[in-house]
């Protein structure tokens, strides 16, 4: 299932503003590739960039190519829409539809998409879903109650749930714990090393330790000044660039010596 | 609370304590002022024949200059002029309550005479003095104003839904600035507008439902749209957002996200707007016109309406004149409770169908 | 700048790809706001239509015998002096509500304040009719026979007084009252929006809570009255049923407020006149109401104007 993503030569722009220029990376599959960076610098648009999430901006625009599995995702005749199905995202609040119940949250992405299901294979899905993203236990008995009675934590691993219920092939999580207490993280850092044997997983985030903890491939997002397109510094495998990073910039950034 | 430890101070009128204080009045003087400015309004308005709104208007007169003169002498230029607005802010909203409350008595006064069965089962057919009722205007109202609901419901809401989820640019400056303006529109000019609109098409001296239906449209229509629009941008665009992950296209977040989403304000607005339309008189005057029978048909001639019935009771009352008074008083306070009634449900509406944020 | 300019992308499409359910509902959430627009101008261009035979009729074939003009003038003149006196009314009473509820009433109170003073709009135009004439004018009467004796020299109260009490200062207060809701709601709008900062820096100066209001909540809220003033204007410019059966209307121009005799105001012409109208006189009223239709335009526009030019400001806030 997982794929492979290719980036080549991608700038990212809102209206004529340049945001992010010229990344060349390869994410591997199966794996977890985490994005880090100060505010500000791009990583989190590129990340939305990968699933045409980016371009829902009036304004928003790509130039380059991103390939996944030899398919062009840019290309004339590809559907947004269809991109956003095999690559999921989870974002960075919690964000459960607050008219749907637990059951209907995890169901989400089927029942929008008017896909005719028996009921005992939604059932199966939703059920599957829940153990994938390490929530069964908690709310097996409360399926019907709304997704917004969960705790904080607990909504994430929802979000979770729904966005592997698709079966994607991709999980792009938009620093997904940056709203949760150190318990909570904990627990969607172990459901990520879970994912990763069947998902590529990309994740942003701010929390150092967290990607040193989680990732095998690190990429380092800095940009030289405001009003600057932000750039992809370094890309190297995460124990690298924690211990001895190619670039002078990492190595501030990581060691805390950063502007 | 720990304890301070200060050296024990008697009071000392004369010493600058820690908070100056300033010799104010006690709390029940303005009361006291008011109630003696009352009694003297009473006693001022009884030398002309006793009369109970003079002596309100007097009293609150007197009050209000005794409760300025007496804290202008005690407390000063600055307090006084302080409590001389608070008493002129309280009586303007006491002056706004004195309609609402003469009104509401008089229409429940006068038409509850009427307010019986016969009111509600039997139409104005061969009536000529008393008995007979509003039937057919009741049922017209209510077929004219679902029809206008039909019609205003969707454009309106496909209109917010444009203007918060598509619009951009000219067009949704140009359209929303319009919508503002044709909130101003007077319904009588409505009224005008569906009239020439009909006659062009079907020739003179058309009168028909649907024309009062269209004309009471161009009235509702800007209504839905600004309520719509306010709720549908209430709603988080993280919401959006989710759902475009899960590959669902625009349209589908839209139907089964976004508007799920706002239900309850919709319903609300929808009702409101439906209560601000559904006693319009003026434009169903010069379209639908009158007719003393029973026509459920908007498509074919004439029908009666409430508000319409009202007025011709009131204007051209036969030789009967205290039956169709009885009537006409008995009508409007159907329309008041219509009104009120939608209102409520309005309310009932945002507060039932909102939907649960658990924690 | 080391960016160079963004070259025109070659490759990205300008029309990204759309499903055929987002074309057809983009389309038609499209063309419902544009349908607004048409119904507009379709509003315009039928009363045009239905108007010119009124507008090319010889002078003496229109009501009245005198052509066009000399019939809508004074209405047009009634129109705006009823308009104008519900202002004057309304206006100070809407805003002193409005700081009532904003800043005197108990905070837990001032929800339920506000419903009452919304109260007033949802009673439909024709049953202020009936008040108006059953109920207000009677009470009046004495007090323009008061007026007529003592203030007479006015021109505004020269009499002679009505003895029904249907006068234009009767319909005017009933206008008034009309009004009031909206006045004070957009009053209420702004003066709550304004930034307790200030508010809470007047006070901490000492100022009494009259003083804080007028420096830091009157100055804040100022085109928000005059705003809200307009759009009350324009729906009392409008207003009909209640002036039909409140005023008595049998003369010209006059600025005498309290005598029998005075100008109708468009609107109420027209509900009055148009059952019984034929041919040309449903042409002349059409022209009326266009007029109408003109004059209230162009005072909500400036209305609109003016309170989004204050939000425009009130952003940086």
């Amino acid at each position: 299932m997982a794929k492979r993503i290719d980036v080549s030569d991608l700038n990212i722009y809102y209206g004529n503003f340049l945001a992010v220029e010229g990344v060349n990376v390869s994410i591997e599959p199966r794996s977890i590739t985490a994005l880090i960076g100060p505010s500000g610098c791009g990583k989190s648009t590129f990340l939305r960039s990968i699933n045409r999430m980016h371009e829902v901006l009036p304004g928003a625009r790509v130039e380059g190519k991103i390939v996944m599995d030899g398919q062009d995702l840019y290309g004339a005749d590809v559907d947004p829409v269809n991109v956003r199905r095999q690559i999921g995202m989870v974002f960075q609040r919690p964000n459960p539809f607050p008219t749907m119940s637990i059951y209907d949250n995890v169901a989400a992405g089927m029942r929008l998409n008017a896909k005719k299901m028996k009921k005992t294979d939604t059932d199966e899905l939703v059920e599957r879903s829940l153990r994938g993203a390490n929530l069964w236990n908690e709310v097996k008995d409360r399926l019907d109650r709304p997704g917004s009675s969960l705790s904080g934590g607990q909504q994430q691993r929802l979000c979770i749930a729904r966005a592997i219920a698709v079966e994607p092939d991709v999980l792009l999580m938009d620093e997904p714990c940056s709203a949760l207490d150190p318990i909570s993280t904990l627990a969607i850092e172990d459901l990520m090393t879970e994912l990763k044997e069947r998902f590529t997983i990309v994740i942003v985030t701010h929390n150092m330790q967290q990607a040193a903890r989680v990732s095998e491939q690190t990429g380092f997002f800095n940009l030289n000044g405001v009003g600057q397109p932000g750039r992809l510094i370094e890309f190297n495998p995460t124990e690298k660039i924690f211990s001895n990073p190619d670039e002078k910039a990492t190595e501030d950034y990581i060691s805390g010596r950063f502007g | 609370m720990s304890q301070t430890v200060s050296p024990p101070r008697t009071d000392h009128p004369d010493l600058p304590g820690p908070v100056r204080t300033r010799r104010r009045l006690p709390r029940y003087a303005a009361t006291g002022l008011y109630l003696a400015g009352l009694l003297l309004g009473a006693v001022l308005s009884a030398l002309s024949g006793f009369n109970p709104a003079l002596t309100v208007i007097y009293g609150v007169a007197i009050g209000t200059v005794a409760v300025y003169a007496a804290s202008r002498a005690v407390e000063g230029t600055r307090k006084a002029t302080d409590r001389l607005v608070t008493c002129i802010v309280v009586t303007a909203f006491g002056i706004a309550v004195v309609p609402l409350v003469w009104l509401s008595y008089t229409v429940l006064d006068r038409g509850l005479t009427r307010l019986d069965g016969t009111f509600f089962s039997n139409s104005m057919v061969g009536v000529v003095g008393e008995g007979g009722g509003a039937y057919h205007a009741i049922m017209g109202t209510l077929i004219i104003t679902a029809l206008a609901a039909v019609i205003s419901v969707p454009i309106g809401l496909l209109t917010a839904i444009y203007l918060v989820e598509y619009g951009s640019g000219r067009l949704k400056r140009a359209i929303t600035f319009f919508v503002d303006v044709m909130t101003g529109i007077p319904s009588i000019v409505a009224g005008l507008f569906a009239f020439a609109l009909f006659t062009l098409l079907f020739g003179n001296d058309v009168r028909l439902g649907v024309m009062g239906a269209v004309a009471l449209s161009v009235l509702m229509i800007p209504v839905v749209v600004r309520s719509s629009e306010e709720v549908l941008k209430l709603v988080p665009n993280e919401l959006r957002e989710a759902s475009y992950a899960l590959g669902v296209p625009k349209w589908r977040t839209v139907v089964k996200v976004v508007l799920p989403t706002a239900i309850a304000g919709l319903g609300t607005g929808v009702t409101l707007s439906i209560a601000r339309v559904v006693g319009e008189t003026a434009p169903l005057l010069v379209t639908v016109g009158l007719i003393t029978s029973t026509n459920l048909n908007p498509f074919d001639g004439r029908m009666a309406t409430l508000p319409v019935f009202a007025y011709y009771q009131l204007t051209q009352p036969g030789t009967a004149t205290q039956a169709f008074l009885d009537r006409a008083w008995t009508a409007a306070l159907v329309l008041i409770i219509l009104v009120m009634a939608l209102n409520v449900v309005a309310r009932l509406i945002s507060r039932f169908f909102a939907p649960q944020t658990g924690r | 700048m080391t960016t160079s300019a963004p070259p025109r992308p070659p490759q990205s499409p300008d029309r990204p790809k759309r499903r055929r359910g987002d074309r057809i509902f983009a389309g038609s959430a499209t063309g419902a706001g544009i349908f607004i627009l048409v119904v507009l101008a379709g509003v315009a261009v039928f009363l045009v239509a239905e108007s010119w035979p009124a507008v090319v009729a010889p002078a003496e074939d229109v009501s009245g015998g005198e052509g066009l003009t000399s019939y809508i003038t004074p209405l047009i003149f009634g129109t705006l002096l009823a308009s104008v006196i519900a202002l004057v009314i309304a206006t100070p009473l809407a805003v002193a509500i409005a700081l009532f509820i904003t800043n005197y009433a108990p905070r837990r109170l001032a929800a339920g304040l506000g419903y009452v003073i919304d109260l007033l709009a949802a009673i439909p135009s024709i049953v202020y009719g009936f008040w108006g004439i059953f109920a207000l004018a009677p009470a009046l009467v004495p007090f323009y026979a008061w007026a007529e004796r003592n203030l007479g020299f006015i021109p505004l109260f020269a009499g002679p007084a009505s003895a029904t009490g249907r006068t234009m200062l009767t319909a005017g207060i009933v206008l008034a009252v009309m009004i009031l809701p909206i006045i004070s709601a957009i009053s209420r709008e702004v003066f709550s929006q304004a930034p307790a900062l200030h508010r809470e820096a007047a006070l901490a100066l000492g100022a009494t809570r009259w003083e804080m209001i007028r420096m830091a909540v009157l100055p804040y809220g100022k085109s928000g009255i005059i705003g809200g003033a307009m759009l009350g204007l324009g729906r009392a410019l409008g207003e009909t049923l209640a002036i039909a059966l409140v005023l008595s209307a049998s003369g010209g121009i006059t600025f005498n407020l309290i005598s029998n005799s005075n100008p109708s105001t468009i609107a109420a012409n027209i509900a009055l006149q148009f059952p019984e109208s034929t041919g040309l006189q449903v042409n002349t009223l059409i022209a009326s109401g266009l007029a109408l239709f003109v004059i209230t335009l162009a005072v909500n526009m400036l209305a609109r104007w003016v309170v989004t030019r204050r939000a425009d400001f009130s952003g940086a806030n």
